[in-house]
């Protein structure tokens, strides 16, 4: 396919329909995350792209056959591979006998939090969530060093709302409207992840994907006079400081990195209040690093748009 | 008053699936762009709200219902802006409407007015 905007758009539809599967399997959590992430905010990213590199696929130069090939050849060994797997569902399977059963049958009484999915990753497998947020944050640095803004650009765009939105009334009202909400339930799904589905990085995406709607409806300039860009570099350095923060004070307190149970007196509330934190931390680098990757894709279309004028 | 309830919320339940129905037929059978815009906008707001009117009913008091009315705020706004702002992006991008073909000078007010 040549129109790579069709290309964007099927992935977010596969990326819904996959969220939909992980419904169904009742893994609401990582559904909850596939369609914030996988079908709301990488779509817009890619579209951000789309925006800087041109909608249509060049002539190609490789042979199309031997792609195809190679993909056939590695998807059927993959399919060979998966005819060893245990059976769907069924209970002897690897990953219900080694650590799962302790997950489920204890989390209650060394956790206390009652979604056993935010107690396994921030508390049991904290440590992978800790190399999951670096990351994001790593991710986020690459673009801002990737992707500089002059002092020019900057002047020239001050105070410019893009010309087609404005028009877009409508659009404006009800992203208007639409804004508090989608922050309160941000807030909401970041604070609640303890007791339903969702976490820190569901929060951060959908906050971020408010922000960006709002931004590119009013403006980047209007979208940066709340989130200043240095401000959102140091917020997203703080949310991963907060989150080993707390893994040291863990070890000043006599625990291991990231144990909580030294956080408080009672291990179960030295869990609670680390998971809380942690979270947080999560949340604030995911939305910070989310943003800033908009800002910068979104400076480079408007250094473009200047400079073809 | 049980059955006074029941029978509401399937009234609004079938005529919500209707609408679906009638939606992705409109979808799939239409002649263009706009024409089809307007059937799945109908899958959005109208199927979609009837339905969650009548799980309202099924509902009863409590932060279901909430959770329903909330529902329903965010997929009836969220599905008219949508439905909006593609026919506005088709149009703009010189897509004209199909009574419009042809007649090049009036094609500039073809904005239908499109019922959700």
């Amino acid at each position: 396919m040549k129109d790579l905007f069709a290309v964007v758009m099927l992935t977010g539809i596969y990326s819904l329909l996959t969220a939909s599967l992980f419904l169904d399997l009742d893994a609401v959590d990582v559904a909850f995350t596939e369609a914030s992430v996988g079908a709301g905010i990488s779509t817009l990213l890619m579209l951000a792209t789309l925006k800087l590199v041109g909608r249509f696929e060049r002539h190609t130069r490789y042979k199309p056959a031997l792609a195809l090939g190679v993909v056939l050849v590695t998807g059927s060994l993959l399919v060979y591979g998966t005819l060893d797997m245990p059976h769907f569902g069924s209970a002897d399977a690897p990953v219900h006998q080694h650590v799962a059963p302790r997950y489920l049958n204890d989390s209650m009484a060394e956790i206390g939090v009652p979604n056993v999915v935010t107690s396994v990753l921030a508390s049991y497998r904290g440590y992978d969530t800790l190399g999951e947020i670096l990351v994001v944050f790593t991710a986020g640095i690459g673009v801002i060093s990737l992707l500089r803004v002059s002092r020019r650009t900057k002047k020239d765009s001050r105070k410019k709302v893009p010309v087609d939105m404005q028009q877009q009334i409508i659009l404006r009202i009800v992203a208007k409207m639409m804004l508090p909400p989608i922050l309160i339930f941000a807030l909401y799904v970041q604070f609640h992840g303890d007791y339903g589905p969702g976490g820190g990085f569901q929060a951060g995406v959908i906050f971020a994907a408010g922000i960006i709607l709002y931004t590119m409806l009013f403006g980047l300039s209007s979208g940066q006079r709340v989130f200043k860009p240095v401000v959102l570099e140091l917020l997203s350095a703080l949310g991963i400081l907060l989150y080993a923060g707390v893994g040291v004070a863990c070890l000043l307190l006599g625990g291991n990195f990231l144990e909580y149970n030294v956080l408080r007196h009672d291990p179960v509330h030295g869990q609670h209040l680390g998971i809380l934190l942690v979270e947080l931390g999560v949340g604030i680098t995911v939305a910070s690093v989310m943003i800033t990757i908009f800002f910068k894709f979104t400076w480079r279309t408007v250094k473009h748009k200047y400079k073809n004028e | 008053m049980e059955i006074l309830l029941d029978i509401l919320s399937w009234i609004f339940l079938v005529t919500g699936s209707f609408f679906c129905l009638t939606g992705a037929l409109g979808l799939f059978r239409f002649p263009d762009f706009f024409s089809r815009i307007h059937a799945a906008s109908l899958t959005d707001t109208l199927g979609a709200s009837l339905i969650l009117i009548g799980l309202m009913f099924q509902a009863g008091w409590g932060i279901v219902l909430a959770k329903l009315i909330m529902i329903l705020f965010f997929s009836i706004f969220a599905g008219m802006t949508a439905s909006h702002a593609m026919a506005k992006a088709a149009l703009k991008s010189g897509l004209q409407p199909l009574e419009f073909k042809g007649k090049n000078e009036q094609g500039q007010e073809g904005e239908q007015p499109s019922k959700p």
